[in-house]
Parts: C-alpha cells; structure tokens; sequence
C-alpha cells in the first residue's frame, strides 16, 4: 500500500525527467547535424547553406554543403544504427562489455566484404551489405560460442577477451587482403578504418530499409531485453520464450552492425559508450534505452566526424580513429570498475 | 633404511635420467634452431629476383669490389637480412620474457599494448619532433616504458595480473592506433599505403642507421635477461617461492621488464610492430624444447626464424610482395584464437 502510494508520483517525476532528457537529446542531435553541416575543412557562409539546400552547387562553398548533407544523414544514421546495436548486445548478453566492435562482429563484416571485393568480384551495395551482414552474424556466433566455453559460461570478460582477440585477428586478415591490391587498397584502406566522407544519397537509400528491420527488431525486442536482465529463469517464469527473445534481438543488432560496417567501414566503441552514458540518464529500462542509446549515437558519431573534420585541417581524420581514442578510455574504465572472480 | 633406500636411489636415478634426456633434447633443439637460422640468413643474402652464389656472397661480405652484387647483397640484401634477426632476437626475447614474468601466455607486448606505445610514440618522434635514429628509439623506449608501467599500475590486484591486464592492455594499444593515425594524417606527405606497410611491421629497406640502436640494445638487455634467467625460472614457481630460495624478487622483476619493453621498443622503433612475434615465440620454441630449463635462447632464434622466413616469404613465395608483418599476422591470428580456445576449455575441470 505505501510502496504504491510513494510510487505514483515517483513514476510521473521519472517520466517527466526522462521526456526532458528526450528534448535535449533531440536538441543535441539538432546542434549536431548542424555543426556537420556549417563545419568542415572550408569555411562556408549562411547564404551558401540555404542556396545549397535549394540544391544549388554553383560555387565550391555550396558544393562542399551538398557533399556535406548527405554525410550527415549517414553519420545520423550509422550512429544510431551501433548504439542502439550495443545496448541491444549488452542487454542480450548481460556484459558491460558487450559492443559490436568490442565483440569482433563489425571486424568480421568487413573481412567478408574485403574478401567478397577482393575475390568474388563484389559489385553493388546491395552485395556490400549481404555479405557483411552474414560476415556480422557468422562471426558473433563464433565470438560467443569460444566466450562460452569453460566454466561459468560467456562471462563478460571472457566474451570480450574472445572479441577482442578474434578483432585482432581478423583485422590482420583484413590487412593482409587489401595491401597487395593497389586496385582495391585505396578505397578499402579508409573504409577500413572506418568513415563516412564520401557517400551519397545513393548508397544511404540502399542501406536504409536493412536499418529500419535493424532498428525495428531492436526496439522490438526492448520488453523482451527487460525481462532477460532478470535472468534466464525469472524470464521464462514471466512467460518469456528466452532463446527466441535471445536470437531476435541478436539479429536486429546484427542487420545493424553489419549494414553499418558495410557502408562506413568498422567503427568501435560508439556501442560501447553510448549505451553507458544513456543508462546514467535514463536508468535500466530498455524501453527508454533503447531508443536513447540510438539518439546517442547519433550525436556521438555526429561529433567525432565534426572533430575528424576540424582537428586534422587541410585533411580529414575518420571517424572511427575519434571515436576510437574516445571510447577506449572508457572501454578500460569499465574493465577497471569491473569485479568478479574471472578477473 | 635399507629397504627404503634403493628405492630412492632408484627415483633419483629416474629423475637423473629425465633430466639428462630434458636437457639433451633442449640443447639438441638449440642447436638445430641456431643451424636454421644461419641457414636462413644465407638463403636472404643469396636468393632473391636474382640468385647469388655463396662464394660471390662471402667475396661481397669481405669487402671485395663484385661490381653490382655489391649493392644488391651488401646494400639490400644484408642490412635487411640483419634487421630481420635482431629484430626477431629482440621480439622473441622481450615476449618471451614478458609472458613468463607476467605466467600468462596473452601477456605478450604485442598484444598488451606496449607495441603498439613504441610505435605510436616513433611516429610522434619522426613527425612532431622531428627526430632521427637513436633519438626515436630513445623517445620510443622512454614513452612505452611509461605506458606499460600505467598497464601495470592500472591492472595490478592482489593476486597478480589476469584477463584485466590484457583487456586493459587492448584499450591502451587502440587509443595508441588512434594517435598513430592521428600523427600520420598530420605529416606533410601522406602516403596512406606507406604508413600501412610500416604499421604492419616491415624490414624493408633497412639501414645501418636504423640496425644500429636496436643491436646495441640487444646486446645490453639481452645480457641482463640471460643474467637474470634462473631468476625468472625459479619465479615460474611463485613470488613467495622464488624470495625463499634466495631470488631478489623485485629487483629481478624491475631488470627483466625494464629489458623487454626496451628490447619491444628498439626493435619496433627500428623494423615497425611486426605482428605476433613477440606473442608466438615463445609458446613455439616450448613446445619444440618442451617444458624445461629457461626458454630465452630457443624463444629468440625462434623470433629470429620467424622473421627471416616470414620476410622471405612475404617477398618472393606468395605472388603479391607483402610486409613481413602481415605474414606473422595471418600466422598468428589463427593461434591467437587457439589459445583464447584452449585457456576457456582448461577452466572446466
């Protein structure tokens, strides 16, 4: 009676606080976007931005705003698609840790591409990111299945010993395909990196409606991952199917890494930070978590392409090395916070 | 006293005998992996697009005046023939020597990050401050010697290093990666495929300048290690084991970390991070060796080995030329994998 009583009010302060997260993580991603679009290695005008919206490309400034729009819708997109990805495997997992480039998943989307490119003649989008996807999927499986052996199952630093020791190695094939084809190195070498300089509406359209099964099995799945964070057993007891709800969400979060690496290359630990900052702001409930770590991504990715953008003028940085040297830090700040006894 | 007698003297007698049949083996494997890589070195200074006769090698490594195969042998082919061994001595000894310390076959500088410092910190040198030769190494050496010491300090509970260590060590080495981007997208020329060979590890034209550092530190961290190698055996059994039997454990701990990461760095400064070797000398000169005595001297031939064949290979038997690091690369990805295998499955029983 006095737990109901006390809560009531409590719930509506969570939701009002949680809706006012929500406005300034939409406000962020506002400011974001637009810094993507004002900044960059030329300096540009307001009336330029405006004549280039119109879809005018008469001047360099204006050209350099319509080749700057499209990078922003996929820097928008890719970061949502990997934080919400890396909220998803860390919910389905139940590991701090979990993320699809910690995990090796996004590494080993882009070796089946290098090789796809390299030997079977890769041509359209399309290909890129089938191929990725089953890359994605064939090396999480992989991951989870060696994280798993042993006592006490997948714990979280087994899997991420696991990923990260499969990243490695799979990188080392990356590299070993790409360096001997000057035909193919130089496109591969930045993708291999991870960016999203470049690209065009063209190519976002091809990878849009592979984001939006993504996104939809993900947030789908949102109830699902609530009930899983109670364990396996308090979950079938609440009438939950475990391993469906263990695989759906799998896959959304898959479509999502694999699709991402197809078009920007791997990128890390957008997965890893986002999720964690998001559940400071809103708590554990995945139904708003979800959503947020998407939202933060976004904004994170947003911002790293800026900074790439301004801090290496006349030339640019990937994205993928700024959010590298951000996340990691933080990648060791939770393996440092972490206790267990399989340290 | 009679009766129980023979019997000990029956094991001792066993114990003897194993021992002996260890050590025999041991030197035997020793001797062959040194034969090897001789064999090895020759092969690189006679084999290549064109072929050199042995006798017209050793005229060019007299100094006698052989018109042209003077700068293929004496220009290309040994100066990177010598890079190649010092290097893979200097890798295998400080991986070695690192993952007997730290009794975790993971705890290689390659894979926790020290390598990875050591380059990052010579691309720093070379583009930022502009130095040259030994001022890189010396900049690499002081910078990854910092980096691993936070390793440690970060990682260190009571009861020693575990998957914390490594996992730190992994983050450490990407925001060095980072930096190492960073720098080189900053240099004047930026030849992207340039950067990736040397990032790979390569030896490449090498030169004397380069050789020079990296052999001079071999020969004094080598020293210190070889000295300290009962030290490092005895430790295998326990910290507290090793102070009982009269091992001065923190200075033996201090001289033999203080030489790997010199050792990692000087070698990298000089030849890149060629990948893996560090972190598979050692597991394959054990088992060729098996489980005895002190693997310093096989682990560094093997290093030497490795990098000789892997380099040989990389050039001339696989098509596309390749940087030796990708080859130890593609060697050692599979075995990385293995070992992560094999340490989840030991856990169950």
């Amino acid at each position: 009676m006095t737990t109901t009583t006390l809560r009531a009010p409590d719930l509506g302060r969570q939701t009002r606080l949680r809706l006012f997260w929500l406005c300034v993580v939409l406000g962020l991603v506002a400011i974001c976007c637009a810094l993507s679009i004002a900044i960059g290695a030329r300096n540009v005008g307001f009336g330029d931005i405006v004549a280039a919206f119109g879809g005018a490309t008469d001047t360099i400034e204006q050209a350099a705003i319509a080749k700057r729009i499209p990078r922003t819708v996929l820097a928008a997109l890719a970061g949502a698609a990997l934080g919400l990805a890396g909220a998803v495997m860390q919910g389905v997992t139940r590991n701090p840790l979990a993320e699809p480039g910690i995990l090796g998943v996004n590494m080993g989307a882009a070796l089946a591409v290098v090789i796809g490119l390299a030997w079977f003649g890769l041509a359209s989008a399309q290909a890129y990111i089938w191929t990725a996807i089953l890359g994605a999927g064939l090396t999480a499986v992989f991951v989870f299945a060696i994280g798993s052996l042993g006592r006490g199952g997948p714990t979280p630093l087994k899997l991420a010993l696991a990923g990260t020791a499969t990243t490695i190695a799979l990188a080392s094939f990356v590299t070993a395909v790409i360096l001997p084809r000057n035909d193919i190195a130089e496109g591969a070498r930045s993708w291999q990196i991870g960016g999203v300089g470049g690209t065009s509406f063209a190519t976002i359209w091809q990878v849009v409606p592979f984001l939006v099964v993504g996104f939809g099995l993900c947030l789908l799945s949102a109830r699902k991952l609530n009930s899983l964070a109670l364990g396996d057993d308090l979950a079938a007891g609440l009438g939950e199917n475990v391993v469906l709800a263990r695989w759906l969400a799998s896959l959304g979060a898959v479509i999502l890494a694999g699709a991402t690496t197809a078009v920007c290359g791997p990128i890390s630990f957008v997965g890893l930070l986002v999720p964690h900052i998001c559940r400071l702001i809103v708590g554990v409930d995945h139904r708003w978590l979800l959503p947020f770590s998407a939202l933060g991504g976004a904004i994170l990715l947003l911002s790293s392409d800026v900074i790439g953008r301004t801090v290496a003028r006349p030339g640019e940085l990937d994205v993928g090395i700024v959010t590298a040297f951000v996340g990691a830090p933080v990648f060791i700040w939770i393996v440092q916070r972490y206790r267990g006894r399989d340290l | 006293m009679s009766v129980i007698l023979p019997i000990e003297a029956n094991e001792v007698a066993a114990v003897a005998i194993v021992r002996r049949r260890q050590s025999l083996r041991r030197n035997l494997v020793t001797a062959l992996l040194a034969i090897l890589v001789i064999a090895a070195f020759a092969t690189t200074l006679m084999a290549g697009k064109s072929f050199v006769g042995p006798l017209d090698v050793w005229q060019v490594l007299l100094g006698t005046d052989m018109g042209g195969l003077n700068f293929t042998v004496g220009q290309l082919r040994l100066p990177r023939a010598i890079l190649s061994i010092v290097a893979g001595l200097s890798f295998g000894l400080g991986g070695v020597a690192s993952q007997t310390l730290l009794r975790n076959p993971l705890a290689s500088p390659d894979i926790i990050g020290i390598s990875n410092s050591a380059s990052a910190a010579a691309v720093v040198a070379i583009i930022v401050l502009g130095l040259e030769g030994s001022g890189v190494a010396l900049f690499a050496v002081v910078a990854s010697l910092a980096v691993a010491l936070f390793i440690f300090l970060l990682s260190f509970r009571r009861g020693g290093f575990g998957a914390r260590l490594i996992l730190t060590g992994i983050g450490v080495s990407a925001i060095c990666q980072s930096i190492i981007y960073y720098v080189l997208s900053r240099a004047p020329v930026w030849d992207a495929a340039e950067a990736t060979r040397w990032l790979a590890g390569s030896v490449n034209g090498a030169a004397w300048p380069q050789i020079l550092p990296a052999s001079i530190v071999l020969v004094v961290c080598g020293s210190v290690l070889f000295n300290r190698a009962n030290a490092l055996e005895t430790m295998r059994l326990g910290e507290d084991t090793a102070a009982s039997l009269g091992v001065r454990v923190n200075l033996s701990r201090i001289l033999i970390l203080l030489s790997a990461v010199a050792l990692i760095a000087f070698a990298t400064a000089a030849a890149g991070p060629i990948a893996f070797v560090a972190f598979l000398s050692g597991p394959i000169a054990t088992r060729l060796v098996g489980h005895s005595g002190s693997m310093l001297l096989p682990s560094a031939l093997t290093g030497a080995l490795l990098v000789l064949v892997c380099d040989f290979a990389g050039q001339y038997l696989l098509g596309a030329r390749f940087p030796v690091g990708v080859v130890t690369g593609a060697l050692g990805a599979p075995y990385l994998i293995y070992l992560i295998v094999v340490s989840n499955r030991a856990e169950k029983s």
